[in-house]
């Protein structure tokens, strides 16, 4: 097998396992019912890890008992930390079949993305900010993303000139992991509104229908919100400076450090629309309860910068190629 | 807003006061959080018509070929600043306004802090049960202890000795929040300026140069330029460039270095003369004197020579366009002074001579016409040849990579053959009146873009002062913490957030305990957890 066989081996089998992770934890998020432990557990530090709790609600008739469903979830939790391996394994392995860095096309940018998303997931997960279950979003929205990848997937060759630079590393670097960081704030952001949805639905006596009932299970509402602020706190600066190595590097290799490229317009808008999700925020509380919108109307807008930007728009970034 | 029954005083000059009652609620309005939310919002939708439409500044040939393909629909596009966008009224009345709303901002708020930063931190409220960190302590604590700690963990402090003996000692911290806020936001308003003032001053030109070929700095000489409107084109830096050798190496067909090697010679204001050699490559630009001089393109060179029915010679280097990622590439050759009688002299307008050629730059035998492989490995020229009139002469600027397309529609050209004819390099292709087009080979060129942008360095300077404000803006925390020796004896500490985030409760104990070592921070009770850190 050459370097580049093994790369799309593992880049397969990481699709494989998240796939199963996220059956697993849709196992635990489907039958562990314990249900109103999720907001506590996001509100008070502590491990992630699973006590048997008191407040155990027995769920009759399920034909998975919790113990069972945790540890289905564990499961889950396990073949993510093994699928993130075998993706970060999968890159590592094509930096040494190319001997470049590996952010050269569509593709190995989108797998980037991915990567760094499940690391950020990873992370809050291990730090007990978020409740394991919640990783049949995570997994589902990274699976997504690699699935998109697959459909601009390019031959690991070399790099053109104005990307032999050690700019690329610096400013693609952090759009990916801004790009991966707010791929999880967007989840949260939806998660938030379909929580927040349930509420209101819950105290207008009105009938849950699904899929919102899947919301039954989610963390309390306000503490999804604020999940979703401080990832959007995180991240807006490493995508104000990604985009700022970008103008610098746009300055050594074509001349200009801001050309109102297409790439640098859809950048230039994530930017002033994430700027307005943070002062939504402060901003009054209608702004407030629209802010989780903002939020992923900018994701729509990296989405779009991402994909119909380099396929359609062309432009000095295009030479990235598919 | 309180709301008032008396009438209004009517002697007053009325108009002015309602002029300036109507202009105070504008500003209120204008410097209105929401309202900045709403302009954000705006600025992003505005600035996506730049990305659909072909801009002029960066594309003057995109703009008229948009001209081309829509001829009815461009000029309404135009009337609208959609080839302007960046520059358009409606764009710069968006950020103006963000920036009149942001000054509006930024001042009353510099004002506030700098105040803030220097007057004492408030006390702690009479009863301190009802903040949201509170200990009552059961243990002695020591007040310049107390001190101590806070001052080594860089709380600013503010002590209170009441009449009846309660000693307060309230502490503050992060104050650098508002610090970075502001500094963060007064950076884009630099970075504005720096824009601006660059637009004003800086001056571009971009020039098409083969091997061997020199040229100097100044508009003449650039196949494209634009000046700021600040700048005299007669005052542009002296300086000279050579193209010694240019090399582009490629791998599997895709290109993986391009090397320029350039001289150049510079007169300074002063009339010293400097020069040297360097190798100019992608992302290494040459800096003469603050002029910077980038490789941003490269393309083929093809040389070939025209031989007349009268056998006299004329040969030509003419720069190719690439089509596409392959380098096939588009140009033309025109020889508008041929085919004159040597004997007579006479000039017959219509023996003139152009060609309209397509250079491969590797063919395959029998293929298609159009390669895959961008390196020269078997170039061939695909040539039509046309004869007559081909319109310079009219004065109106054409391209040089093509043959004017009126001439043809107008009859005034006539097409010599129906099928493009291939030919290598050495071969000839021969016309009916026996003259001869000779392929020599083919050179390269680069492409240069001179520019001086004396903004560049104010917005550099801009943008890192808006990533250093932006750091503490959204990752300091501001809180507050009291400790309060009550004159019957106890002790009790509170801690206040000023933002929302988690963890006050274990700061606050962590300082609790460090101020008074014998005492045990407590399980969590039910009440501090259903306060926890929700805010
Ligand atoms: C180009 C326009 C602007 C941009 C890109 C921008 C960006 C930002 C960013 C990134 C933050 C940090 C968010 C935070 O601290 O929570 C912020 C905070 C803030 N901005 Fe702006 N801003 C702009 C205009 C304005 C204007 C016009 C105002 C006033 C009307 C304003 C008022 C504020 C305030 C009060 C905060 C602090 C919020 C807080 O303490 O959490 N901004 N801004």
């Amino acid at each position: 097998m050459t370097g580049a066989e093994v790369a799309n081996a593992l880049f397969v089998a990481t699709i494989v396992t998240y796939a199963g992770a996220m059956f697993a934890y849709a196992v635990e998020y489907a039958f562990d019912k314990r249900a109103p432990k999720g907001a506590k557990r996001l509100a008070a530090v502590g491990a992630a890890g699973d006590t048997d709790d008191a407040d155990l609600i027995p769920a009759e008739n399920a034909p998975i008992s919790p113990a069972a469903a945790r540890g289905a979830g564990r499961l889950g939790l396990v073949l993510t930390f093994l699928g993130t391996a075998a993706l970060a394994t999968s890159i590592v392995t094509r930096v040494v079949y190319t001997g470049r860095w590996p952010w050269g096309n569509m593709f190995e940018y989108t797998v980037g993305v991915a990567l760094a998303s499940m690391v950020t997931w990873l992370i809050l997960v291990s730090r007990g900010t978020v409740p394991r279950r919640l990783g049949l979003f995570a997994t589902f929205a990274a699976t997504m993303v690699l699935g998109t990848s697959v459909r601009v997937y390019t031959e690991a060759g070399p790099l053109v000139p104005a990307l032999d630079s050690y700019w690329i590393i610096i400013h693609v670097t952090a759009a990916i992991v801004a790009s991966g960081i707010l791929l999880i704030g967007c989840v949260f952001a939806i998660l938030h509104l379909v929580k927040r949805r349930y509420d209101r639905q819950v105290s207008d006596g009105r009938p849950i229908r699904f899929p919102l009932n899947i919301a039954e299970r989610l963390p309390d509402a306000t503490a999804l919100e604020r999940l979703t602020f401080k990832i959007h706190v995180f991240a807006f600066p490493l995508l104000t400076f990604g985009i700022f190595a970008g103008s610098v590097w746009a300055h050594f290799a074509w001349g200009r450090y801001w050309n109102w490229d297409p790439k640098e317009v859809w950048a230039f808008i994530a930017w002033v629309v994430y700027a307005a999700y943070l002062h939504a925020r402060v901003s009054g509380r209608s702004a407030k309860a629209n802010a989780p919108w903002i939020a992923i109307l900018g994701y729509a807008v990296m989405l779009f910068n991402l994909t119909a930007v380099n396929l359609v728009f062309g432009g000095l970034h295009s030479y990235a190629g598919v | 807003m309180t709301a008032t029954l008396t009438p209004p005083p009517r002697s007053k000059p009325k108009a002015a006061k309602r002029f300036r009652a109507f202009a105070r609620r504008w500003w209120h309005q204008l410097t209105a959080m929401r309202t900045a939310l709403l302009l954000l919002l705006a600025l992003a939708l505005a600035a996506i018509p730049g990305s659909t439409f072909p801009q002029r500044a960066i594309s003057a040939v995109d703009v008229s070929n948009y001209y081309d393909q829509h001829p009815d629909l461009a000029p309404w596009l135009d009337r609208v600043w959609a080839f302007d966008v960046y520059t358009s009224p409606w764009f710069s009345a968006i950020y103006l306004l963000l920036m009149i709303s942001l000054i509006g901002c930024i001042l009353p708020r510099l004002g506030v802090h700098w105040k803030a930063l220097r007057a004492k931190v408030p006390d702690a409220p009479k009863r301190m049960s009802i903040l949201p960190y509170h200990r009552t302590l059961a243990v002695e604590a020591n007040q310049s202890m107390a001190r101590a700690v806070l001052k080594q963990r860089r709380w600013r402090t503010t002590v209170r000795e009441a009449e009846d003996g309660t000693v307060t000692i309230a502490a503050e911290k992060g104050q650098l929040r508002e610090t970075g806020n502001l500094l963060f936001h007064t950076s884009i308003i630099f970075m504005l300026v720096g824009v601006g003032a660059g637009s004003l001053m800086s001056w571009y030109g971009n020039r098409i140069l083969s091997e061997d070929k020199a040229y100097c700095n100044n508009l003449q000489q650039y196949d494209e330029y634009g000046l700021g409107a600040w700048v005299d084109e007669t005052s542009l830096p002296q300086f000279c460039l050579t193209l010694n050798d240019f090399d582009a190496q490629f791998t599997n067909g895709g290109p993986t270095a391009y090397d320029a090697d350039v001289s150049w010679e510079a007169t300074g204001g002063d009339g010293a003369v400097e020069e040297g050699d360097y190798a100019l490559e992608v992302n290494h630009p040459l800096n003469i004197d603050g002029t910077n001089v980038f490789l941003i393109g490269h393309g083929y060179t093809a040389v070939v020579t025209y031989t007349d029915r009268y056998g006299q010679t004329q040969t030509l280097h003419q720069e190719f366009l690439a089509m596409d990622a392959s380098m096939n590439s588009e140009g033309a050759f025109k020889f508008p002074d041929v085919n004159v009688n040597p004997d007579t002299g006479a000039v017959d307008e219509d023996a003139e001579v152009g060609f309209d050629a397509i250079l491969v730059p590797t063919y395959e035998d029998g293929g298609m016409l159009l390669g895959t492989d961008p390196e020269l490995n078997n170039p061939v020229l695909a040539l039509t040849a046309y004869t007559g009139d081909l319109g310079l002469a009219d004065g109106q600027p054409e391209s040089v990579y093509a043959i004017n397309e009126a001439q043809i529609a107008s009859g005034n050209l006539e097409q010599v053959n129906d099928q493009v004819e291939v030919i290598g390099v050495g071969d000839a292709m021969t016309l009916p009146d026996g003259s001869q087009l000779t392929f020599d080979g083919v050179e390269q060129y680069a492409v240069l873009q001179v520019r001086h942008d004396p903004g560049g360095p104010v917005v550099l300077a801009g943008a890192i002062l808006l990533l250093g404000g932006l750091l503490p803006a959204l990752a300091v925390r501001r809180r507050r913490f009291w400790i309060r020796w009550n004159p019957d004896g106890t002790v009790e500490t509170a801690g206040l957030n000023r933002n929302d985030y988690d963890g006050l409760d274990e700061e606050c104990d962590e300082l609790t305990a460090a101020i008074a070592p014998g005492h045990e921070p407590p399980q969590a009770s039910e009440t501090d957890d259903s306060i926890g850190s929700q805010q």
